[in-house]
């Protein structure tokens, strides 16, 4: 290698060439897709302010209400005199409150309120109620990945050009009724958003964001390589950058053997002996409560390239993660009782987006008898490995990859779609391969 | 699979029976259904080989296609089908009653109520398994886009009367079958399953007289040795007896008994059609009659066991109540048999092959909502299936112990009362989180304050009534729960919320592809050279 990769660099091209794109170009639509932590964020708000400023009239969609408020604020904090709507549901708690404080944020629930403001900014929901005769020259549609393409099809009339911004390797919007009818159709209603949009304009630029910000340069390759083999990105942050120290030394014990390996390496598997449970493996829930307790107890400090000091590692930087909603609500009633409280301990689909110095993940495979397409599925696995700055630390049964090969993928092909590559199958063998470096076993 | 199924299916397996998985029938079961129990030929999609159908029991009508390949008896068999079904079904196209429908007005833009009519009762098809409603999908889509001589004279094949409006109205049925909820169509197998948890997988259930097995084994045996016979036990010339429910026959009777027949046939029609003088071919004629009846035979044999059973099947379904909300289901139905109903007399063209984007999204959509209301209405209509939505943290009963007047923090306050309830179930409540309890049939809202310290057993959870409460400053008699009353407060909302409207489909956007064009008239299937003999 004789070029040195430097991520801020590679990173400012690619927003560049975005931002010239969405304001310069003639297609009606830009395609951005963003790994993990890659600063999506940030390029949604620069594109937003950059058109603003160019005053053309901007509406954003994004898929959930947190989502949304999280993208008031970041506005409100980069430009605080731009005059940004927030249309919101007409429910009670429709926004957070923390909007009432910021001065330039003007909310409703009536989009005619809010007609002449450079910004206005909804979830895709309520976006589809919304009726007008004069469509926004300019949108930007934020987890495009995880819109459905019914939901596109209800909001598309309202605008005219978009920039299209999300992460394809995050979980597929999903229906709670079958959709085979539709398979294979361009405009196939369960499909997400982007792959609707690119089998109908397949003409339309495509970008990629290159560096993972969050991810450490211990988390990206595995990342990379299980997930995006075929569009690798790269940590923008070096192996020196970050690093995670206990000030209670290791017990001996299952869990903090795990938590040194994870803070040494990134990683750490914690395996628990084969065996098969229920979802609510009390085994499983009650390892993954004491890794916790055992984080927060130790007094963990992360040093890493925000702030040279080090900052303790504290319950709010902490998330458990899990694929089935009872599993999370077991987690959370262990973790009561072991009185720890403020750790967010949640389910792929709501941990999307989000960001925490540690993780611990439950494995979704771990004690199963069988895989079935959901514990499988490529999305779910990618959404747990990669929410973490530092560390991530799985919980997992002895056995998964003997119930992988019992149970190769056996979802019927369908005519005409795009077959997902890397599928969860190869996903989940690839993360185990690397986890199985870092494993440790159970001892109480 | 839910906890309590699990438990249920484990429970049948210790006591031999199939247990019950719902105390109230969830589907809406017609006083005169009409039965059809189809065969299909093996080795070529949608080629019917027989069929038995009727709404009489004791006399059913026997289809029979005597050589599946050969195009002309298939339509004979379609057209014979036709007169059966389409009466059937024009009965209850001829029976209205008045009724009130949201429109817009196309000039004002306004909601305005139209006077319409609306059937006053639906038909009912009955099959008895999944791949039945697959098949008659299959063969709705073969038929409807054939022309009769009539409408296209230059049609090459032309096809009977009626055949295509025939197409028409399976393809109605077999598109309603999709919605959750429906019985229009209705699948004997998926509704006793419903119904009952048997101690077998569910795939195992998708057998007819496997699942009946379990549901009333006979005297003396137990259901997983009555289903295990059901499957397996072969005669002494190696034939099921119990013949699968089809439209897939079982290969030993293909091979063994169904080919010679077919095989005998074919020769006495070559025979016929070689005869040289009248004499001869009387002789022939005849044994062509003979060969015919020798499949009539063999298919009437395998149908009919499959028909007594399906009927075995309504009879057990009858025992039980019917759901509270299940007519309120049948009315959606009875309005999608009077929508296309209208569309045929209005002269519309048939379904087409594809839905168009706009049509796919608002199905896809109708269709997520009638899920999510038959999964809360099911739980509401029956204390069983509620139990399961407890066992899973979606619901949960607990009697009041305290009730605390509060008001809200407004200008004119309203009545916000706190209620403390004690519940052994272990709901997933966070802050604030919304909760429902029917009123009157009606939902009343109320959110999840928090927990308080228990003495005894089971948890207190605090709750505050947020609506239905009337307008004043105190709430309307009856509508605040009271000490010492068992309520059941559930996760999950009881009503659906309508969905965005879609734009129509000629306002299709550019990420969609744009407007589908003008529709033009689709043709059936080009004939092949294996279509023709």
């Amino acid at each position: 290698m004789t070029t040195v990769f430097d991520p801020g660099a590679a990173a400012a091209e690619a927003t560049d060439a975005i931002l010239h794109d969405t304001l310069h170009g003639t297609a009606r639509g830009v395609v951005v897709d963003s790994p993990p932590g890659a600063g999506k964020s940030t390029l949604v708000v620069r594109a937003a302010l950059e058109l603003a400023d160019a005053g053309r009239p901007l509406m954003i969609v994004a898929q959930t209400n947190a989502q949304v408020d999280d993208l008031v604020q970041r506005l409100a904090e980069k430009s605080p005199e731009l005059p940004v709507g927030r249309l919101h549901s007409s429910d009670a708690d429709a926004y957070d409150k923390a909007l009432d404080d910021l001065p330039n944020v003007r909310k409703s629930a009536k989009a005619g309120d809010l007609t002449g403001l450079p910004v206005v900014i909804s979830t895709a929901a309520k976006w589809a109620h919304v009726k007008t005769d004069e469509p926004w020259g300019h949108a930007i549609v934020d987890e495009a990945y995880q819109m459905r393409s019914d939901a596109l099809l209800a909001v598309a009339g309202l605008f005219e050009r978009a920039l299209f911004v999300g992460d394809p390797g995050q979980l597929d919007p999903f229906s709670i009724v079958g959709g085979e009818q539709w398979a294979g159709l361009s405009y196939d209603p369960s499909a997400s958003a982007v792959t609707t949009l690119l089998a109908h304009n397949p003409e339309l630029p495509q970008h990629r964001l290159p560096v993972s910000w969050r991810l450490p340069a211990s988390a990206a390759p595995l990342v990379s390589d299980a997930f995006y083999p075929y569009t690798p990105f790269r940590s923008g942050t070096g192996h020196q950058d970050r690093s995670l120290a206990f000030a209670v030394p290791s017990d001996g014990s299952g869990p903090d053997r795990v938590i040194d390996e994870a803070a040494h390496s990134g990683w750490g598997l914690l395996e628990l002996p084969a065996r098969h449970t229920p979802r609510t493996d009390p085994e499983a829930v009650r390892a993954v409560a004491t890794v916790v307790r055992r984080l927060l107890d130790r007094g963990g400090a992360a040093t890493s390239e925000r702030s040279p000091d080090a900052t303790p590692l504290t319950a709010d930087r902490v998330a458990v993660g899990t694929a089935h909603r009872d599993q999370a609500a077991a987690v959370r009633a262990a973790l009561a009782e072991l009185g720890v409280t403020d750790v967010t301990v949640d389910t792929a689909n709501r941990l999307q987006g989000r960001e925490y110095d540690v993780t611990v993940v439950l494995h979704p495979l771990s004690g199963r008898p069988d895989a079935t397409a959901f514990h499988l599925e490529t999305g779910r696995l990618c959404v747990l490995a990669s929410r973490h700055r530092h560390a991530c630390i799985v919980v997992c049964r002895a056995g998964v990859s003997e119930l992988l090969d019992a149970y190769p993928s056996t979802e019927p092909v369908q005519l005409g779609t795009l077959v997902k590559f890397p599928d969860g199958w190869e996903a989940n063998h690839a993360v185990l391969a690397r986890l199985r470096e870092h494993r440790v076993g159970w001892s109480p | 699979m839910s906890l309590i199924s699990t438990l249920a299916r484990l429970e049948a397996v210790s006591t031999g029976r199939a247990q019950a998985a719902a105390t109230v029938r969830h589907r809406h079961l017609a006083e005169r259904p009409l039965v059809l129990v189809p065969l299909t030929t093996a080795g070529e999609a949608g080629a019917p080989l027989g069929a038995l159908v009727g709404t009489d029991r004791d006399a059913p009508r026997l289809l029979v296609v005597p050589q599946p390949r050969d195009r002309d008896l298939r339509f004979a068999f379609l057209a014979e089908l036709a007169d059966v079904v389409l009466p059937y079904i024009d009965a209850y196209a001829g029976q209205v009653e008045a009724a009130e429908r949201n429109e817009t007005d196309p000039e004002t833009g306004k909601r305005v109520k139209v006077e319409v009519e609306l059937c006053a009762d639906a038909p009912q098809l009955i099959v008895p398994s999944r791949p039945g409603v697959d098949f008659l999908r299959l063969l709705g889509r073969s038929m409807r886009f054939r022309r009769t001589a009539e409408q296209d004279p230059e049609t090459p094949y032309p096809a009977p009367p009626r055949v295509p409006l025939l197409g028409r109205w399976l393809t109605h049925f077999g598109e309603r079958a999709r919605v959750p909820g429906s019985s229009l169509l209705l699948a004997m197998t998926d509704v006793l399953s419903r119904h009952w948890a048997t101690g077998q997988s569910t795939l195992e259930d998708q057998h007819l007289g496997a699942l009946l097995a379990w549901i009333a084994p006979p005297e003396g045996s137990t259901g997983a040795e009555a289903a295990l016979d059901a499957e397996l036990a072969r005669d002494a010339k190696g034939q099921l007896l119990c013949p699968p429910a089809g439209p897939a026959t079982d290969p030993a009777f293909d091979n063994k008994l169904l080919a010679p027949a077919i095989e005998r046939y074919d020769r006495a029609r070559t025979a016929l059609a070689a005869a040289e003088d009248g004499l001869e071919a009387d002789d022939r004629l005849g044994e062509l009659t003979a060969a015919e009846r020798g499949i009539r035979d063999l298919v009437l044999s395998r149908t009919l066991p499959t028909w007594e059973k399906v009927w075995q099947g309504l009879d057990l379904l009858r025992e039980l109540p019917v759901g509270a909300h299940v007519e309120e289901r049948w009315t959606r139905d009875r309005w999608s048999f009077t929508a296309h109903r209208d569309r045929i007399a209005a002269g519309e063209p048939p379904q087409p092959r594809r839905d168009d984007a706009v049509t796919a999204a608002n199905k896809l959509a109708s269709r997520e909502r009638e899920q999510a209301r038959l999964e809360a209405q099911e739980a509401l209509d029956d204390p069983l299936v509620m139990a399961g939505r407890r066992l899973s943290g979606e619901a949960f009963t607990g009697e009041v112990i305290e009730v605390v007047m509060a008001y809200s923090e407004s200008k004119r306050p309203s009545p916000r009362p706190l209620v403390t309830l004690r519940t052994d179930d272990r709901p997933h409540l966070g802050e604030r989180v919304k909760v429902y309890r029917s009123l009157g049939g009606k939902p009343q809202t109320a959110e999840f304050v928090g927990l308080e310290d228990s003495p005894g057993d089971g948890a207190l959870l605090v709750l505050r009534i947020l609506d239905k409460m009337g307008r004043g400053k105190e709430p309307e008699a009856g509508s605040v729960p009271e000490k010492g009353d068992r309520l059941c407060f559930t996760l999950f909302e009881h009503e659906q919320r309508g969905g965005p409207k879609l734009p129509d489909p000629e306002q299709t956007p550019w990420t969609h592809g744009g407007p589908p064009g003008e529709a033009v008239a689709e043709a059936a299937d080009p004939t092949t050279a294996e279509d023709v003999l």
